[in-house]
């Protein structure tokens, strides 16, 4: 078991002039399951690697436990790649499938067995052990395959995409089971993923990249509910939040033909690079149905409505007669917002409906730089999507 | 998403069934199940003109892998050709199915679980893993980091005394402009590891022999992988004799099989010594220069083996002060093709031309030896064709377990991978003979279990004639008695 610092460790791959990972700095704690997300080649990727030894360390260093690893050889760095899947070994029991590395490394017998049953008990393997991998279902070869690397007993797991070639059905279950089966070890684990809702689900904390720059890092709840910037808004949540430009008058944003106050803390921070424009969030169940022309309330056309039973979301656009509103941002596709609303009473296609943004839940950034103004935002459902 | 197939344009690719899984195809369309421990399912499927392996994974995996394979060929690594991606499979009732990969079955290639129906000797698991080594550094040199290297992700064919490993499997694989220490020592280590876990599974399956230890090979593949890539990249200091220092080093690295591309030489500092490194190497140094002289396209050991045929001929037969292009010519119409053709028709599927060109020079060798005098190559080439050819197996399409053999149960096995299949049929598949690449006049299977022990040569023909030149030789083999 054992920490790991990033401390201001770059890559800058040889001909390029921007660095792959730029000055990373992240502190895991002993035992923390880490999730590092982001789009493709946000640098997430080459910071797991950094951490495996698969990538040199251009600038600044990285520490497992009290131990400087930077100039370390993978293989001598007490750390386990975890793969998708390994190979099994048809005509090798399930214990020598999983305790053959340890016999590489010499480890006597009794102390093999001894490790390949606790991860068995831990796996839900143990009557499984003497027989054939043949004898096994699909999950309980992929535990097989995990438990080669439980075994090893590393100071540090990695994993890379490992749910990237599941199906649907199966990446789920095999998600809830690699973070039961973490939590159970307490082993300090670092998960790269490009899947915010893996990320949600899975991490003690998450890492957000983008261009290999740390955008932020915290638990599921704060990236949620006070995203530092635009990106981390957008990118974490599904449905998306909604995002869009505004020009701001007397403290209040002009959404369509709507007024929306914004908070005061918000309004402070604001600057001249920002020529009075804000960028507000708002997540689609951050809203409430309001009475036509009621102060605030932002009209809405539906285009279209998904019944979820538990749910239902609108996804429609914002009517702009004043045309104030550009460069929107939203992320509902040809529909430029999504509300979720009671799924028992539910628009038409073609309808209007008014809705505010309910109090403490905009996100108020800076058009100018993207950066968060308004102090954290309280959800009242409490429910991380 | 309608069905969508991007790749080569080959019009059997549209009437393969893929609204069936591929577990499920009808065995008059499967050749065989492969032999490898796979994680997908794959299948190798016969068309008209060739066989393809298929496999199934998911659609971002068969299109990267795809594209990855692309470039890999494109830079020139040895691998097998990718031909297409298919996606938006849906079964019959509009449920999709997963993407699928098709790649060429390389011929004349074998799979190394397809030499372990009989206990494997430990001379070739060393070349295996000699093979596997050499691909490794070539791939190293390209910066292409392999994730999964293993006897089962590699394709082996023979090359003279030796083989060559092509890469099958780049699933886990990654390009870079060039790969750091650590990728290197992690690509070993992962190729340690499951050599080790391959063997040992031989071993579990009593494949193996006895004195074979899998940790002593592991190691090998280590240490050959290590002295190739410090010959390859090596920087070396001379203060004297520059020009000789400089066309030696390129001769070595000849030598090893590279051509030299690129040196990089810059004088030190004070300007008394000369620090030269190898930038860019290309392999096959002897298969470009037996193509430049003669058109044929034969593999690195074969054209080693080729060409030192032709450069004695050159030098007792037509003269060694003659244009070398035409003497490659001669050489070509008098002796290459004369020996190949010599192979009739239904034993072409047994070895490749620039192979048997090689075992004929080894019988031949065998033959003089034994009747201490020089044999001549029509002779070596009809004692071969005779003694030694008739007992080989066809080795253009080794595949794995042939179709035929399967039940149904088998071919609708719920859980895919693992090759479970494997394990039920290999004891069954026709026998293949362990290693043959030094063998020539060996008896059939039967016999020699009845008359040697297996891994003992059989001893040299008895060859008793009077003369090359004159009448027609008179020589007299073992294998031909029983005739």
């Amino acid at each position: 078991m054992a920490t790991v610092t990033y401390d201001g460790a770059s890559r800058i791959y040889p001909g390029t002039e921007r660095p792959a990972v730029d000055k990373l700095n992240i502190e895991i704690a002993d035992g923390e399951f880490l999730v590092m997300v982001g789009p493709s080649g946000c640098g997430k990727s080459t910071s797991l690697r950094m951490l495996a030894g698969l990538e040199d360390i251009d600038d600044g260093a990285i520490w497992v436990g009290d131990r400087d690893v930077t100039h370390v050889q993978p293989k001598d760095r007490d750390i386990a790649m975890v793969f998708q899947s390994y190979a099994l070994y048809p005509h090798m029991s399930v214990a020598d499938n999983m305790g053959f590395a340890l016999k590489i490394a010499k480890v006597d017998k009794a102390e093999i067995r001894s490790r390949v049953e606790d991860a068995a008990k831990i796996l839900d393997l143990t009557e499984y052990l003497d027989r054939k991998p043949k004898a096994l279902s699909g999950g309980q070869r992929q535990r097989v395959a995990m438990g080669r690397a439980i075994v090893r007993q590393p100071q540090v797991f990695l994993m890379d995409e490992p749910l990237s070639n599941l199906d649907a059905k199966l990446r789920v279950q095999t998600r809830t089971q690699i973070a039961a089966l973490q939590r159970r070890l307490g082993t300090t684990t670092v998960y790269v993923t490009h899947d915010q809702t893996e990320a949600l689900t899975m991490g003690d904390r998450i890492a957000v990249l983008k261009d290999g720059v740390l955008q932020q890092v915290g638990t599921p709840r704060d990236m949620y509910d006070t995203p530092k910037n635009v990106f981390v808004a957008g990118f974490i949540g599904s449905p998306a939040m909604n995002l869009g430009t505004y020009q701001v008058f007397d403290g209040q944003a002009q959404v369509g033909r709507a007024k929306v106050t914004l908070s005061r803390d918000a309004i402070a921070q604001l600057k001249a690079d920002d020529k009075n424009h804000v960028v507000l969030g708002f997540r689609p169940e951050s809203l409430d149905r309001a009475a036509p022309n009621a102060e605030g309330a932002i009209p809405i056309e539906v285009d279209i409505v998904e019944e979820l039973g538990s749910d239902a979301f609108v996804y429609g656009s914002i009517p702009n007669e004043f045309g104030e509103s550009k460069d929107l941002h939203f992320a509902a596709g040809d529909s430029q917002v999504v509300v979720r609303i009671d799924p028992r009473d539910v628009p038409g296609k073609g309808d209007t409906i008014w809705v505010t943004i309910r109090g403490g839940e905009q996100h108020v950034f800076s058009a100018a730089t993207g950066d968060r103004l308004n102090a954290a935002t309280i959800h009242q459902d409490g429910i991380v999507k | 998403m309608p069905l969508h197939i991007n790749g080569a344009g080959h019009p059997e690719f549209m009437t393969l069934p893929w609204s069936l899984p591929l577990e499920q195809w009808p065995t008059d369309q499967i050749a065989a199940l492969p032999r490898g421990i796979s994680r997908h399912v794959v299948r190798f499927v016969k068309l008209a003109d060739r066989v393809v392996a298929i496999k199934e994974t998911n659609a971002s995996i068969a299109e990267r892998e795809f594209v990855m394979l692309r470039e890999l060929q494109r830079l020139g690594a040895p691998g097998v050709v990718p031909l297409a991606v298919v996606s938006g499979r849906t079964n019959a009732l509009g449920e999709p199915l997963e993407a699928a990969l098709i790649t060429e079955h390389l011929q004349f290639s074998l799979p190394y679980r397809s030499l372990f129906s009989q206990a494997l000797r430990e001379e070739t698991t060393t070349r295996f893993v000699d093979a596997l080594a050499v691909l490794l550094v070539r791939l190293h040199l390209l910066g292409f980091y392999w994730g999964d290297v293993s006897l089962s992700n590699a394709l082996f064919r023979r090359d003279a005394a030796e083989f060559t490993a092509y890469l099958v499997d780049a699933e886990t694989g990654d390009l870079h402009a060039s790969l750091s220490d650590g990728q290197r020592s992690y690509d070993t280590e992962i190729a340690r590891m499951n050599i080790i876990g391959e063997l040992m599974d031989l071993e579990a399956q009593g494949h193996l022999e006895d004195t074979v230890d899998p940790m002593a090979i592991a190691d090998r593949l280590q240490e050959r992988y290590d002295e190739l890539w410090e010959a390859l990249t090596q920087t070396a200091t001379y203060t004297s004799n520059i020009p000789l220092r400089i066309a030696t080093r390129v001769k070595e690295l000849n030598d090893l099989g590279f051509d030299v591309s690129e040196m990089d030489m810059r004088e030190t500092e004070n300007g008394d010594a000369l620090v030269m490194r190898a930038k860019v190497v290309d392999a096959g140094h002897h298969a470009r220069r037996l193509m430049r002289l003669t058109g044929l396209d034969v593999q690195e050991n074969q054209a080693r083996r080729l060409l030192n045929d032709l450069d004695e001929y050159r030098v007792l037969v037509s003269h060694p002060s003659e244009d070398e292009g035409y003497s490659a010519h001669q050489w070509l119409m008098k002796v290459f093709e004369p020996t190949v053709r010599a192979v009739p028709r239904e034993f072409r599927k047994k070895l490749e031309p620039a192979q048997v060109f090689h075992e004929v020079l080894d019988h031949r060798w065998f033959l003089a030896e034994a009747a201490d005098h020089d044999v001549a190559m029509p002779v070596a080439v009809a004692s071969y064709v005779k003694n030694v050819l008739p007992n080989r197996p066809d080795e253009q399409s080794v595949l794995g377990t042939p179709a035929s053999e399967l039940n149904a149960a088998e071919m609708t096995a719920d859980l895919p991978a693992l090759t479970a299949e494997v394990e039920a049929r290999s004891q069954e598949t026709p026998v293949f003979e362990g290693d043959n690449t030094g063998a020539w006049g060996r008896a059939t299977e039967d016999e020699a279990d009845a008359t040697a022990p297996d891994d003992e040569p059989a001893p040299p023909p008895t060859v008793t004639r009077q003369s090359t030149k004159r009448e027609p030789p008179a020589h007299k083999v073992p294998g031909s008695e029983r005739d």
